[in-house]
């Protein structure tokens, strides 16, 4: 049986282990709330941008941008994998990164694969496979990300698009559902899958009314310069999103850790005082013992 | 016709103006337009540049735009750009820092610069500047 100093050294320590992850909690908290309000903010922009691009979609000519035609040979894929640049956030991580992982899996051999890192996780996690890395951003995930860095991003994918470097383009990120939930998607982002897939609602209500838009220049035109920045929209947004994510992962983790030390804090007082009543039992028999053979 | 129409300017990062105005002027890319109530609907490519509108007191205000669109439907003229903020907002510190670095990217003699980016930056640069001038 532990002595009564050593548990209460042990108390002390997860006493503090507590402290720090409360204190964790709270900053992730706080963080949540500005990465949220940033995400509404974004989300008027994005719905707009939806809805103008899908009705204009609807009205251009097909094929029209060499970004919605698929390349004939799909034998580079180019993965842009967002995660946290920071542990201590539960699955977080290594969910986005098997998300990644499988799907490189599921490619088979003749696939040739490249990287565009989010976060140092992921980075991280593509040295030590060697895969090959075209450009990494640290320092974005988390903070408060400007809209600058989702379209240089962007324009760099789209060049590298445009001239062959590869051949799709993918991106890993986290989607925040609820505070309790966030799971790690996979999307296409070049070539730009076609509208149908997530517009369906609205697409209904906007055709008929956008149908008399007088369009300067032409249709054709507009949809060419908007379609490099639906990409950029969309690299934001999931920016946007797994930044969210990860603050409220991390607050969700800190807060079981909190309720582990508090288990823990229980137990080790239970074993404390049972350690002390021993000693005390002990110290009692042997007076008792002590008297008794006086009295013999 | 009297009445106002609504403008409303949004950026990625936050809604910039959401008020009721008399007419606003926008600069189209092929040419600045106005839009008063009852406009035809009509989607516009934006150049870089200055919305400016007359709000509903009758006050003149300017907005500094870059990279965006617009759509103007008969009571509302929607704009989303990638930037976007009111004159008495405009950083001329930053303006005139990035003005200074597009500069120097255009003539040094290096082969890697993105020319066009450059050129945009400098743009932007200059008509932040230009407007920032013209408050009081």
């Amino acid at each position: 049986m532990a002595t009564l100093k050593e548990v209460k050294t042990k108390i002390g320590a997860v006493k503090k282990t507590k402290q720090i992850t409360k204190a964790m909690n709270m900053v992730a908290a706080s963080r949540l709330r500005g990465a949220q309000t940033n995400m509404e903010g974004f989300r008027h922009y994005a719905e707009k941008f939806a809805e103008v691009l899908g009705g204009l979609s609807g009205r251009a000519g097909e094929e029209t941008s060499p970004l919605l035609l698929p390349h004939e040979e799909v034998i580079k894929k180019h993965i842009i994998l967002c995660t946290s640049d920071r542990g201590l956030c539960g699955g977080f991580n290594a969910h986005l990164i098997s998300k990644a992982d499988s799907f490189i899996k599921e490619a088979g051999e003749d696939v040739e694969f490249s990287f565009t890192n989010f976060g140092k996780k992921g980075r991280d996690w593509c040295r030590k496979k060697q895969i090959p890395i075209r450009s990494e951003h640290i320092e974005v995930i988390g903070t408060v990300i400007k809209f600058n860095i989702a379209s240089t991003a962007g324009k760099g994918l789209i060049d590298g698009f445009l001239n062959g470097e590869y051949d799709e383009v993918v991106i890993v990120y986290s989607e925040f559902i609820s505070m309790g939930r966030q799971i790690p998607v996979i999307k296409q982002l070049l070539p730009i899958p076609p509208m149908e897939s997530d517009e369906d609602e609205t697409e209904d209500q906007d055709k008929p009314y956008l149908a008399e838009h007088i369009c300067e220049p032409s249709p054709d035109e507009l949809l060419g310069e908007l379609l490099p920045r639906s990409v950029y929209v969309q690299l934001y947004s999931a920016l946007l999103e797994t930044s969210t994510s990860e603050h409220s992962a991390r607050m969700m983790a800190m807060d079981n850790a909190s309720k582990a030390c508090d288990d823990m804090i229980d137990n080790l007082t239970l074993a404390y005082n049972k350690a002390r009543q021993a000693s005390i039992t002990a110290e009692l028999m042997d007076i008792v013992g002590g008297a008794e053979a006086l009295k013999g | 016709m009297a009445g106002n129409i609504t403008l409303e300017v949004v950026t990625p990062e936050k809604v910039v103006v959401s008020e009721e105005v008399q007419i606003a002027v926008a600069p189209g890319s092929l040419g600045e337009f106005g839009v008063l109530i009852g406009h035809t609907t009509f989607l516009t490519t934006l150049k870089t540049g200055t919305i400016h509108y007359t709000d509903a007191d009758g006050d003149e205000r300017y907005i500094f735009v870059s990279g965006g669109f617009a759509e103007a439907l008969p009571d509302k003229l929607t704009v989303l750009a990638e930037s976007a903020e009111r004159r008495r907002d405009i950083d001329t510190r930053r303006a005139e820092v990035a003005m200074e670095r597009a500069q120097k990217r255009l003539e040094s003699e290096d082969e890697d610069i993105d020319f066009v980016r450059a050129k945009a930056a400098l743009e932007r640069a200059i008509h932040r500047l230009k407007l920032a001038e013209t408050r009081k």
